[in-house]
């Protein structure tokens, strides 16, 4: 579904990811693991198009889109989750989704605001509010499920973990998990959280300064205690 | 009596700032830039209306086809040069605006003359009157706030009702976002510039409406609009609209009572006693910057 | 000598004093039309010297600059109206001193605003302070304005000029060495203080002002001292205006003026003095040769007036987006970047 060749991308004199070569698949969740500053939130930039790529090449569906526009993508059916931050705060909750509708890509059946709501009952209830009164964990919501409403054949999510308290964290991931076993999603999640990440991973990529050190299922990768320690943290 | 007929002719002035304050409002919201240009642009599109006028043709065919340069203007104004102006320091992008207020200055003097030429008005200009007592709203004047009323509530409409309002407001709130939404953010900014180019045409219209025009005649107008619109907030469109009428009313009555050479200077003090008071404008509810 | 010549202040002075002794000299022998433009050129520099200082090295931007040069025009017509004999250094001292009142009370206001606020409080200042000369008729003058009287060159500096020069002065050569000196004497008190301890608060001040606070800086008082600062040299600048022109008028002060001294600054680089001589050079001279240009191009006197604005707004226009530095600023990043790639 997404191939990344050779990829470099750099901050003017900062290079942020250096020759990185990933690979996810169509119908499964790829998960990006690594410290802060190992470059996971550049590559998942990289990849929506906010950030050009210095060099290599980046293929979405067989199509090569490294030089797409970021709203380009988006309508080649692309949707990038930035972490719960990037809910318009001055709009409402309903506007929030209003508008992640307008960015579909046509290619599927069409996901409706109630498909989210059933998804998230939280974001029916405070349909009207101003999306700055929400908590962490239902702006998390909502920007998945503002994503949803593009109707992508795939998700960046960018640390949807970040801040969230576990119970929340495992409601979310369920969601995930859910979304992509019965309508073939395929999901690129970029997590500091490895275990949980791991947990619902079915292959898994860490990063370290801007490198691909390991790529391998997620059980795998899991099981590997050297690994796990120099660059997981647990 | 005086008193009565100063706060009328008050009012109708203040739309016209609201409406002027309003086009500053939609472009500092959009691109956090304060348009000094939107003057010298008014005022060429007005001069556009006079020429059509003069040359025979329909005053509201005119009325018209300078809203619609207004559009063209703005839209131009936005995609040729405030596109690419570094906005990293702030001083930059005031340059630039004040900049292009001396290019359109230098402009409409060489093209249409730099003397005072008058401009029709679309009604009568005398009061209406009750009895003996004339008051100071005339027809013109009563179109005047009919007419900014009706442009806000279409745009109101805009931009709350449609998804086109709504993509504006995401582009304007939070760029990047509205970007990953598949929003086309460049086109947003460059519609938004040509809408606020086409309210600030509209008030250039009706401050001309039988009166005098000369290329430096808007220049007062956007010194008390961006005062209204600092009243307000700069951010909140309804903030634009009520300082708009309080400062019309206010300079009225200055200019009435006390002499209007005084108005720029009441003006001014008015501006710094509000942001002293309440540096966010009177509707914000926190303060923007603590050093 | 050399221990002498190591001190920075010291060497700028020397230096000062040697310009001046040239200039004497060098406006000698220009015609009176050229002494005319030294002397524009000078009054020019002066203020766009004091916004370099406000707006590059304070950050704090002023559209109203004009308006300051209107208080020292006034104040030196008023006071030339009242005591025609009164000596041009208590005359130009008195001028700067009103004005920099005029500039304490904006500045209190200016120090607590930032961006698009203090620019829209001095473009308001900048329509107010004429409107208030029409306003005020029977002192200020009205639309007509005050006319400035002619002085007699004082016998002592004659005298001192023609043991120098050898010939007699004129009014135009007296007012254009006197402008000269001002301007000397300005821009050497403005970078010794950009240098100093004040100038390098300011500087921190604009770069990041809550470090500034934080390293103890009280960022309201440097603000205001700067504006103060920048003000008394628009004092100076119009009080010498008033007296080359013979008249202070609201027209001479209208918004224009304002803002063409703000593309000086922009055209020269923010921040630089020498780039304000330039910008003040080019403003001055652009004009006339674009005026006459217009004209051999076959536009009517009127047209052919508009285009010097129309070339100063397009200029400025094109240095922002191009060249966000500065015409000089860009030149001397150039030329360390040409230093650095060499070593």
């Amino acid at each position: 579904m997404l191939e990344l060749d050779g990829v470099t991308s750099r901050y003017g004199p900062v290079t942020a990811l250096q020759d990185v070569d990933l690979v996810a698949e169509a119908g499964r969740i790829t998960a990006v693991l690594g410290a802060n500053g190992a470059g996971k939130t550049t590559l998942l930039r990289t990849i929506s198009g906010l950030h050009r790529a210095d060099a290599g090449t980046i293929r979405f569906d067989g199509r090569d889109i490294t030089r797409l526009s970021t709203d380009q993508m988006t309508r080649a059916g692309m949707a990038h989750v930035p972490e719960g931050r990037g809910v318009i705060t001055e709009l409402t909750v309903k506007e929030n989704l209003r508008l992640g509708a307008l960015g579909r890509s046509t290619h599927r059946d069409a996901v409706s605001i109630d498909d989210v709501v059933d998804l998230f009952p939280i974001l029916g209830d405070r349909s009207n509010a101003l999306a700055h009164t929400l908590s962490g964990g239902e702006r998390q919501m909502l920007v998945i499920g503002r994503a949803l409403l593009a109707t992508p054949k795939m998700l960046l999510l960018d640390e949807p973990s970040l801040g969230l308290a576990p119970r929340i964290v495992s409601q979310i991931f369920g969601v995930i998990r859910q979304l992509v076993h019965e309508q073939g999603l395929t999901v690129l999640l970029v997590e500091q959280n490895a275990r949980s990440a791991l947990s619902i991973a079915d292959v898994g990529v860490v990063l370290g300064l801007g490198k691909v050190v390991a790529q391998d299922d997620a059980a795998i990768l899991a099981a590997d205690e050297n690994l796990r320690h120099a660059y997981l943290g647990y | 009596m005086q008193l009565i007929n100063t706060i009328l002719g008050g009012l109708s002035l203040g739309m016209v700032y609201a409406a002027f304050a309003l086009a500053l409002v939609l472009i500092w919201q959009s691109t956090r830039i304060v348009n000094f240009a939107q003057a010298p642009m008014a005022m060429v599109t007005t001069f556009i209306a006079l020429t059509l006028i003069e040359s025979g043709m329909n005053y509201w065919v005119a009325f018209v086809a300078a809203l619609v340069a207004g559009f063209v203007l703005g839209a131009l104004v936005e995609r040729l040069i405030i596109r690419y102006v570094d906005h990293d320091n702030h001083i930059n992008p005031v340059i630039l605006t004040l900049g292009l207020f001396i290019v359109l200055h230098a402009v409409a003097a060489v093209i249409f003359g730099s003397n005072f030429q008058s401009f029709p008005a679309p009604f009568g200009l005398t009061g209406f009157s009750v009895g003996d007592t004339t008051f100071n709203l005339t027809p013109t004047s009563v179109f005047t706030i009919l007419i900014v009323i009706a442009v806000m509530a279409l745009l109101r409409l805009l931009f709350l009702k449609t998804d086109l309002g709504l993509t504006m407001r995401a582009a304007a709130f939070n760029q990047e976002v509205a970007r990953i939404l598949g929003v086309r953010v460049n086109r947003t900014l460059t519609l938004g510039w040509a809408l606020a180019s086409v309210v600030g045409s509209l008030s250039g219209l009706l401050i001309a409406a039988g009166g005098l025009v000369h290329p430096s005649y808007m220049d007062g107008v956007v010194v008390y609009g961006f005062v209204a619109a600092v009243l307000g907030g700069l951010d909140s469109p309804a903030g634009a609209v009520v300082g708009g009428l309080l400062m019309g009313v206010t300079l009225s009555l200055v200019s009435g009572y006390l002499g209007s050479g005084l108005v720029p200077l009441a003006a001014l003090i008015v501006l710094v006693v509000v942001l002293l008071v309440r540096p966010g404008g009177l509707f914000s509810t926190s303060t923007e910057r603590t050093v | 000598m050399s221990a002498l010549l190591s001190s920075p202040i010291l060497r700028r002075t020397l230096l000062a004093l040697v310009l001046f002794v040239v200039s004497v000299f060098a406006i000698d022998l220009l015609s009176g039309f050229r002494q005319g433009q030294v002397a524009s050129i000078a009054y020019l520099a002066i203020a766009a010297g004091g916004l370099t200082v406000l707006t590059g090295i304070n950050g704090q931007l002023s559209l109203g600059h004009g308006a300051f040069m209107a208080v020292g025009a006034y104040t030196t017509a008023l006071l030339l109206g009242r005591w025609e004999n009164m000596p041009l250094l208590l005359l130009l001292l008195i001028s700067i001193v009103v004005t920099m009142a005029v500039g304490a009370a904006v500045g209190v206001a200016a120090a607590r605003l930032h961006g698009p606020y203090i620019a829209g409080a001095t473009l308001a200042l900048a329509i107010a302070v004429p409107a208030l000369a029409i306003h005020f008729k029977d002192t200020l003058g009205g639309e007509p304005g005050l006319r400035v009287p002619t002085r007699d060159v004082p016998p002592l500096a004659d005298d001192a000029l023609f043991f120098l020069t050898g010939t007699d002065t004129g009014t135009m050569q007296w007012l254009a060495t006197v402008s000269v000196a001002c301007l000397i004497v300005t821009f050497l008190l403005l970078r010794n203080l950009s240098e100093s301890r004040v100038g390098r608060r300011w500087r921190a001040v604009r770069d990041d002002p809550v470090a500034a606070q934080l390293a103890g800086i009280d960022l309201g008082r440097s603000r205001v001292l700067c504006f103060v600062v920048s003000t008394a040299t628009a004092g100076l600048a119009g009080s010498l205006m008033a007296m080359i022109t013979r008249i202070a008028a609201p027209s001479g002060f209208n918004l224009v003026l304002s803002l063409t001294l703000l593309m000086a600054v922009v055209l020269g680089g923010l921040g630089t003095l020498t780039g304000a001589l330039i910008g003040a050079v080019l403003l001055s001279l652009l004009p006339t040769f674009v005026t006459n240009f217009g004209s051999g191009m076959g536009l009517s006197d009127l047209q052919a007036a508009e285009l010097a604005p129309l070339v100063l707004g397009l200029t400025t226009m094109a240095v922002v987006l191009l060249a966000p530095a500065g015409l000089v600023g860009s030149l001397l990043r150039w030329r360390q970047q040409a230093r650095l790639s060499r070593s």
